[in-house]
């Protein structure tokens, strides 16, 4: 449950950047977190509902855009998806391969009320 | 309508106007990395090997470090930080070999983060010591999505535990700089844990990591584990940049290693 943790970084992050554009409130704030960021949206959302209270966001929604969990090949140079516990190539079925994309945990951006 | 004069505003949208968006583009973890790499400037200034040592409960955590400290004691100076949710139980084990330990309580939180350890470092003395070993809090989940300031990951799997396990915890040993398969010497009594099963699964997460069999009971079996140390701090003395294995909550990608 480091989601959690991670929520009240986000909201450090966010109090930062509300005050720095001299926000009132916070009215949205997107994230981006891939399938192997270690982060389950889910659990994010509900440790968002703790962390937002008494803050500039605390009428904040939070939005968590998924992804896709992709894979590159240094062998063949295969690219597709793959499971976050098979990162297998698509073409070769090798293991050599790097993600390309599916470890984001990124603050995206944020709707802020002047 | 325009948005010159004014007029596109009516009662029912002129809050919009207060309203912008900012594109921020930022890791979540940003906060905890900052704090993590000046650990590793602090650990490098002195020379010192910080290793993140990762498993489950149980798995053998404090007993592989009691037998390295005894086992290599006269040629290298270890520290050890340790973290637990309670008790100071694992660092008075390591203090009984004579070895400085911090020991840190997390309370409720599941895993160490690097403000913890960059707290737990005011209250150690690095001059002349050679390796810092980080006992994470034993939970195969949320330790490995937060950078200490680390060089290395290594993770500990007791055969005890079953073979699937990097299947089952994809991102915890993603992040494997070395796999330890801990408590070998009960494979005798078992026959249900496969390691060549055990290295596959880590393989199938892109994981070119050594995997080694080793028991605390079976010295002989050590050996390897004690050449990886010497090795690896060698290479950082040495002046090998040195940063740990795919850290999953990344923003920026890492190099290989």
């Amino acid at each position: 449950m480091h989601e959690l943790s991670v929520c009240q970084g986000l909201m450090r992050q966010v109090e930062r950047i509300a005050a720095e554009n001299g926000a009132q409130s916070v009215s949205k704030i997107v994230l981006k977190v891939g399938p192997l960021s270690g982060i389950e949206p889910d659990l994010l959302q509900h440790a968002f509902t703790i962390a937002r209270e008494g803050t500039v966001a605390s009428g904040a929604e939070l939005e968590v855009q998924g992804g896709q969990l992709v894979v590159h090949c240094r062998e063949c140079g295969g690219s597709g998806e793959a499971a976050p516990n098979r990162l297998l190539c698509p073409d070769c079925g090798g293991w050599q391969v790097d993600v390309t994309e599916g470890e984001e945990l990124l603050l995206m951006s944020m709707d802020l009320e002047e | 309508m325009c948005d010159t004069c004014g007029c596109n505003l009516t009662p029912g949208n002129a809050h919009l106007a207060d309203q912008k968006t900012v594109d921020v583009l930022s890791g979540l973890l940003d906060e905890n990395d900052h704090v993590a790499a000046h650990n590793r400037e602090h650990f490098e200034r002195h020379g010192v090997l910080a290793v993140n040592l990762m498993s489950s409960p149980g798995s053998g955590k404090t007993s592989l470090l009691e037998a390295t400290i005894e086992a290599l004691g006269g040629e290298m100076k270890f520290a050890v930080v340790e973290g637990d949710l309670e008790t100071e139980n694992d660092a008075e084990r390591i203090r009984a070999h004579g070895v400085p330990a911090v020991q840190i309580t997390t309370g409720q939180a599941c895993h160490l983060d690097a403000h913890m350890v960059h707290d737990a470092l005011h209250g150690m003395d690095l001059d002349g010591i050679d390796v810092l070993f980080i006992e994470n809090v034993g939970n195969l989940v949320c330790p490995a999505s937060f950078d200490l300031g680390h060089h290395a990951n290594v993770i500990l799997l007791s055969v005890t535990e079953g073979d699937d396990k990097p299947a089952k915890y994809p991102v915890m040993f993603r992040a494997a700089d070395l796999v330890l398969l801990s408590k070998a010497d009960f494979l005798d009594v078992i026959d249900d844990f496969d390691t060549q099963k055990a290295e596959r699964h880590l393989r199938e997460l892109a994981n070119a990591a050594p995997v080694l069999c080793t028991s605390v009971r079976r010295p002989d079996s050590l050996e390897p584990w004690f050449a990886w140390l010497r090795d690896t701090a060698a290479a950082l003395r040495g002046g090998a940049g040195m940063i740990p294995g795919r850290r999953p909550a990344s923003s920026a990608p890492h190099a290989e290693p």
